[in-house]
């Protein structure tokens, strides 16, 4: 079943009279030729579209970027790498099914693919915890960059995730340890690393895997220090006042790119990536070769160095020196 | 004024008794009724069953470093609300009463100072600062502390006590667990010790950061300790959390803190634990009596 948010409602409206319009005239001569009527209204559709997704505000895009028939990171693999083969466990007792990894081919570069995986269908999305990981799959993450460093073979990583996974094993096994060593040893990795937020970007479970030389974010994705529902209760006590959260916490694509946090953004095709997989997995593919190519002229000092550098200056508009 | 009034204003009789103390204190562990100046003496624990009240960032610094020798630095960052937050408050006006209410510019005081003679570089973090939360300037000033270790060739200490990442700097807060954690990278390739001390409560960004990377973690008895808040956990699980859960005791039991230290301790844990590390004897560090019950 096809869920349609909120805003898009009169888009499928729209779209649904122009389907029946169209199989009418199939099946009755009578209708006669409405071709031109049937144009205008895909013109006017599109200009729907248009208009709708220019204005989402920061709560709707985090609807866009939850959207359950969004790309998730195994539909970028199967779109963009070839001979992709996955590879699992942390080595110390974790599978770590909430992030997925393996080694693949980008052109004729191989590369080390990582990502978040959501799930889609309800057995999937429990297997996936819903793209919540618990500690192993952060260790996963680190011992697949390491891997990769070792055969000098460049990272991509790609973030779809709510947030680290809040639980007692998960505390039991050390959440924080495993995002503290990511955020402390990915900084050093001497590979190129691109970061790619692909629907939401959770927090410290986003940022766990988040340490790149370029950090690149989806049109309609969302990258935030906690999710609008929890800034919401905790800040306004009312966990209803989602769409004043998204919009004080500024977690869209543009914003970030303002404050310095992303370095660009993919376009994704009129209508939201949920609707067009195979073309939004060609932007993405597009974005990864321009950075690689960008980034395969560093050497592996700079590349560490750069990343040093670009994480060093984050937050300089946050603060001032007073008297 | 009512003349009951006058008498109440003069005595102090009547009014509420808070953690900062009038006359006594209840223990909020076992509830026993101690007097202010007892607890004072006694680092602020418990004596009856040595529950660690909190304490402000200006007792910690005398209760941990040599008499004197703390010197703060960056004193005058301050945030400057980059996203123009604004929930049922303005970010801007709670940044003004936050200043208000605690002398210190934000949520970690920084700088040089030495415990029984040895230089260190320290971060103390100030809880009653917006819960100890950190923003760009709390990131900013624990990685210009971690340089000047490394500039200076100091050992560095992080006495952790914070909510986690501050909201109302949204993803800049988030960015500032990365900002530290390299800074640490290049401490760690200095060969410079780190030693994370971790106080009630810690947690958050700052647990998922700098204070989970020390060379040595200690924890100071019965401080909550995690990344998830219990809270969030309870509702996410939908199950009651076991007692002692996030504890600093179910840390250590769990391989994830190297010892549990008393607050008393502390300061000489510290002391050995930089002498072992740069293989220099350790001359018994009597903790000075007069120095212990003293306030700033």
């Amino acid at each position: 079943m096809v869920q349609i948010l909120e805003f898009e409602r009169e888009i499928f409206a729209l779209e649904n009279q122009i389907h029946e319009l169209v199989s009418m005239s199939h099946m009755y001569d009578s209708v006669g030729d409405i071709t031109h009527e049937i144009g205008k209204l895909h013109k006017k559709v599109r200009h729907m579209k248009h208009d709708v997704y220019a204005k989402l505000n920061g709560w709707q895009k985090t609807q866009v970027a939850r959207h359950p028939d969004r790309p998730h990171t195994l539909d970028y693999i199967g779109y963009i790498f070839t001979d992709f083969i996955e590879l699992h466990g942390d080595r110390h007792g974790g599978y770590g099914p909430s992030v997925v990894g393996g080694l693949g081919k980008f052109g004729d570069q191989s590369v080390m693919i990582i990502g978040h995986q959501k799930g889609r269908e309800t057995q999937e999305k429990i297997h996936r915890n819903f793209g919540m990981s618990q500690p192993a799959g952060y260790r996963k993450a680190l011992r697949l960059m390491k891997l990769a460093q070792k055969f000098r073979i460049p990272i991509i990583n790609l973030i779809d995730t709510p947030g680290a996974y809040p639980g007692i094993d998960a505390e039991e096994k050390g959440q924080s340890e495993a995002i503290a060593t990511n955020l402390f040893q990915m900084i050093d990795i001497d590979v190129p690393i691109i970061v790619t937020v692909i629907g939401e970007g959770g927090s410290g479970g986003a940022l766990a895997i988040g340490v790149g030389n370029r950090v690149l974010m989806f049109e309609h994705s969302v990258y935030s220090v906690i999710s609008p529902e929890g800034c919401a209760s905790i800040l306004w006590g009312d966990k209803d006042k989602v769409v004043q959260a998204a919009e004080a916490l500024q977690l869209t694509a543009p914003s970030l790119l303002k404050l310095g946090v992303i370095d660009e953004i993919i376009r994704e095709p009129l209508g939201g990536a949920h609707r067009h997989h195979k073309r939004t997995a060609i932007l993405l593919k597009k974005a990864l070769r321009k950075n690689l190519h960008d980034l395969s002229r560093l050497s592996p000092d700079e590349l560490v160095h750069q990343r040093h550098e670009k994480f060093r200056k984050l937050g300089e508009v946050g603060f001032e020196v007073g008297a | 004024m009512y003349w009951f009034d006058k008498i109440k204003k003069k005595t102090g009789l009547g009014k509420k008794f808070t953690e900062a103390g009038e006359i006594w204190v209840e223990c909020k562990s076992c509830k026993e009724q101690i007097y202010t100046s007892e607890l004072a003496e006694n680092l602020k624990v418990c004596p009856k069953c040595d529950y660690h009240f909190r304490i402000d960032v200006w007792t910690r610094i005398h209760q941990l470093l040599d008499t004197g020798t703390f010197v703060e630095k960056d004193k005058g960052l301050v945030a400057t609300d980059p996203l123009k937050f604004k929930d049922s408050k303005k970010y801007k006006d709670r940044l003004k009463t936050a200043l208000k209410k605690g002398a210190t510019s934000d949520a970690v005081v920084t700088g040089p100072g030495s415990i029984e003679g040895r230089p260190v570089e320290v971060c103390f973090f100030d809880f009653s600062y917006m819960g100890g939360s950190m923003g760009t300037v709390v990131g900013e000033k624990i990685t210009r502390t971690i340089e000047r270790a490394i500039k200076n060739q100091m050992p560095l200490i992080i006495v952790s006590c914070s909510g986690g990442a501050r909201m109302q700097e949204g993803i800049l807060s988030l960015m500032q667990m990365a900002k530290t954690s390299a800074a640490l990278s290049k401490l760690s390739k200095a060969k410079l010790p780190y030693i994370s001390i971790l106080t009630d409560p810690t947690t958050g960004g700052v647990s998922a950061s700098f204070a989970m990377l020390g060379d040595i973690i200690l924890a100071e008895p019965e401080a909550l300790i995690g990344f998830a808040g219990p809270r969030v956990i309870e509702q996410t699980i939908r199950q009651k959390l076991p007692e002692g859960f996030q504890r600093s005791e179910f840390l250590l039991d769990h391989g994830l803190i190297d010892q549990v230290v008393h607050r008393s301790d502390l300061r000489t844990t510290i002391h050995q634990l930089l002498c072992l590390l740069k293989n220099d004897p350790v001359f018994p560090a009597e903790v000075n009596k007069k120095q212990k019950g003293l306030q700033v």
